[in-house]
């Protein structure tokens, strides 16, 4: 019991610290922490929820408000947190490694990016595009199912790969989604190629909201969803299915799971969250070329997943939160930390950081530092920060 | 009337190696067992009638209908399911979801279903919730529905493999060694359960099995295989007599103990 003051005072404490201090990333960082705090304390359900809605749903959009920036990040995490959920359902729940993760995000994006900015007048000829503001909420379901059946177009040749050969497939599969968004600018003008598209258009916000908090609500939005249909899908014949599949192949087979159709289906379901995500994503950015869908983005999802615990929908979720805050926040504001130090000509044990050569500049550490925390993670808490616990059914005997 | 299960003829080639020659093979009802020196060929005919490996030449049917050429989850549709010599749990799931798992070929409920959750979800999964809690009773495994089966102790893991083979509710079970490493008490009692689930359930059992105590206490027929090939069946104590069975296990009468080493 004694936890549920705790909360409610950490929570209120760090909200009115990111109010008086609105630049400091480490206020910031301890408003986030005690909204983990919040999700994993012993308190009763209600509390919890509660909390966490007025943080999310109050509090966070009204920093926001005060430092637009850090709206902009809540906005990216909600993006990865969707992106690493239906990676969690391919790599955590059905065991299928797939490098190409970024590939059904890119499908989605380019599907409203072409048709919701003039781009698409290139392609069919006419002045009809771009789209009205409002079929953004149809592309939402367009982009969907355009990424759906792309993993199911991976899916197909995929299926009789396992482990170390299908994540080779999947990367390969991935690269070429983002080749050809590179080059599909002759002979037709599909991509306009590394130029990118723009400007996209963005939908009408409700209530005159600004787009930042807009898009913001609509992330919120569309990650509830995707954590409901999860845990559906998890706790369900499918999520045994896929799970079957993933302990043991040969068994699920002879037990009666239909492999073919089981595979595919969680290609489809982790590629149609990405899909919708793509599509807020374009409208977003109201730029998008092939640069934002890299090799590097499928693993930076992947590493959510493993990060958080393979499987488990709050690993998926706080490992997607802290990826996200470590790359944004942490790495890049100790960056900026230590050149004003340096700017500043502080003196460590007789040592002027003035003199430190550019090549030590922390800014060109961040992969580095984000290298070791992953080891280091990996070394001490292999299974991950939220670790997938089963169900324990209530059983009337 | 034809037999429930019949196979005829099924022959298994692996390169230059023949696994199985010419087999015929006919259940009914009862237990059936297969015996046979090791790499005689047994859990090989168990892969071809579960569909995990296709048959050179041959024939299988079950209720008249052929299952070569279907797919193992098709051929557990039909009603024949099995358990696995080298236990093959889903070792990070509980043991009710193991037994859950195997009642997939019975569930009807469409993703639709499972997204909205509607009544008939509902209705369907707490009917499994029960039923699995009943097979894993009848197995005796209560206690350790919520228990990893990693954890398991080994008797319960090869009992839980039963039960999981049950959920798909086969009109034929295929046993694969169901009491490798097992004392001669739990072997029995394994085997009491087995009857108990034949007379029941009306299921046909066919049977791998090295424990010969076991195999002439329990079954009907037994069917010896030797290198691939038929070499020996009928009634327990006719096998158990015969001459060419002797000499499989024990080598030629006469010919001192090192006349099959290379074998």
């Amino acid at each position: 019991m004694i936890y549920s003051p705790i909360a409610v005072a950490l929570v209120a404490l760090s909200a009115l610290a990111v109010a008086t201090f609105p630049r400091s990333v480490l206020v910031f960082l301890l408003f986030q922490g005690s909204l983990l705090f919040v999700f994993k304390a012993r308190i009763p359900e209600r509390l919890r929820w509660g909390l966490l809605a007025i943080a999310l749903l109050v509090l966070m959009p009204t920093i926001g408000y005060f430092n637009s920036y850090y709206l902009e990040v809540a906005t990216q995490v909600g993006i990865f947190v969707a992106l690493a959920l239906g990676l969690n359902i391919v790599v955590g729940l059905a065991g299928l490694l797939d490098l190409g993760y970024v590939a059904f995000f890119a499908v989605g994006a380019y599907s409203w990016a072409i048709f919701g900015s003039p781009h698409a007048n290139i392609i069919f000829g006419g002045e009809a595009f771009p789209l009205a503001g409002w079929w953004f909420y149809v592309f939402l379901f367009v982009g969907l199912g355009t990424a759906a059946v792309t993993g199911i177009l991976l899916g197909l040749p995929v299926l009789r790969l396992h482990g170390d050969y299908l994540a080779i497939v999947t990367l390969g599969f991935g690269e070429v989604i983002r080749v050809l968004a590179n080059n599909l600018d002759k002979p037709i003008n599909f991509t306009n190629g590394p130029k990118g598209i723009t400007p996209i258009s963005r939908p009408p916000t409700p209530f005159g909201l600004p787009y930042g908090e807009y898009f913001y609500f609509l992330a919120l939005l569309i990650v509830v969803a995707v954590i409901i249909v999860n845990r559906r899908l998890e706790d369900s014949h499918i999520g045994r299915a896929w799970e079957a599949i993933r302990e043991d192949e040969l068994a699920a087979r002879a037990m009666g799971v239909p492999l073919v159709r089981m595979k595919l289906m969680a290609f489809a379901c982790g590629a149609s969250f990405a899909g919708v995500m793509g599509v807020l994503f374009s409208a977003k950015q109201v730029f998008i070329n092939p640069e934002s869908f890299t090799f590097l983005e499928s693993i930076g999802v992947l590493a959510m997943v493993i990060l958080g615990g393979m499987g488990s929908i709050p690993g998926a979720i706080v490992g997607a939160t802290v990826v996200t805050v470590l790359n944004l926040q942490v790495l890049k504001g100790f960056s900026l930390w230590l050149n004003e130090l340096k700017n500043a000509g502080v003196t460590i044990f007789g040592f002027s950081l003035a003199d430190l050569p550019t090549q030590f500049e922390p800014a060109k550490y961040e992969r580095m530092v984000f290298g070791i925390i992953l080891v280091l993670m990996m070394i001490f808490r292999p299974q991950g920060i939220f670790p997938a616990r089963r169900r324990q059914r209530e059983l009337a005997s | 009337m034809p037999s429930l299960f019949e196979a005829r003829g099924v022959t298994k080639r692996f390169g230059g190696l023949t696994a199985l020659h010419g087999v015929d093979l006919a259940v009914d009802r009862g237990i059936a067992s297969i015996i046979g020196p090791n790499g005689a060929g047994k859990t090989t005919l168990f892969n071809i009638f579960t569909g995990l490996y296709a048959a050179d030449e041959g024939s299988v049917t079950f209720r008249d209908q052929a299952l070569l050429g279907l797919r193992p989850d098709q051929i557990t549709a039909l009603g024949i399911c099995r358990t696995f010599q080298n236990i093959r749990l889903f070792a990070n799931m509980t043991a009710i979801e193991n037994v859950l798992v195997g009642m997939n070929s019975r569930i009807t409920l469409r993703l639709w279903d499972v997204l909205t959750r509607n009544p008939g979800f509902h209705r369907t999964e707490s009917e499994l919730a029960a039923r699995a809690v009943g097979l894993l009773d009848r197995v005796g495994l209560q206690a350790t529905a919520n228990v990893v089966a990693r954890n398991l102790p080994y008797g319960d893991r090869r009992r839980l493999e039963l039960a999981r083979a049950l959920a798909s509710e086969p009109a034929l079970l295929l046993l694969d060694e169901p009491t490798a490493g097992m004392t001669q008490g739990e072997a029995s009692a394994l085997m009491h359960l087995l009857r108990g689930l034949v007379a029941d359930l009306h299921l046909a059992i066919i049977l791998i099995e090295h424990n010969m105590r076991v195999v002439m206490e329990v079954s009907d027929r037994v069917t010896v295989l030797d290198h691939g090939e038929k070499i020996a069946e009928g009634a327990p104590r006719e096998v158990q007599s015969n001459e060419r069975v002797i000499e499989a296990y024990l080598g030629k009468r006469g010919a001192g103990p090192r006349a099959r080493s290379g074998a």
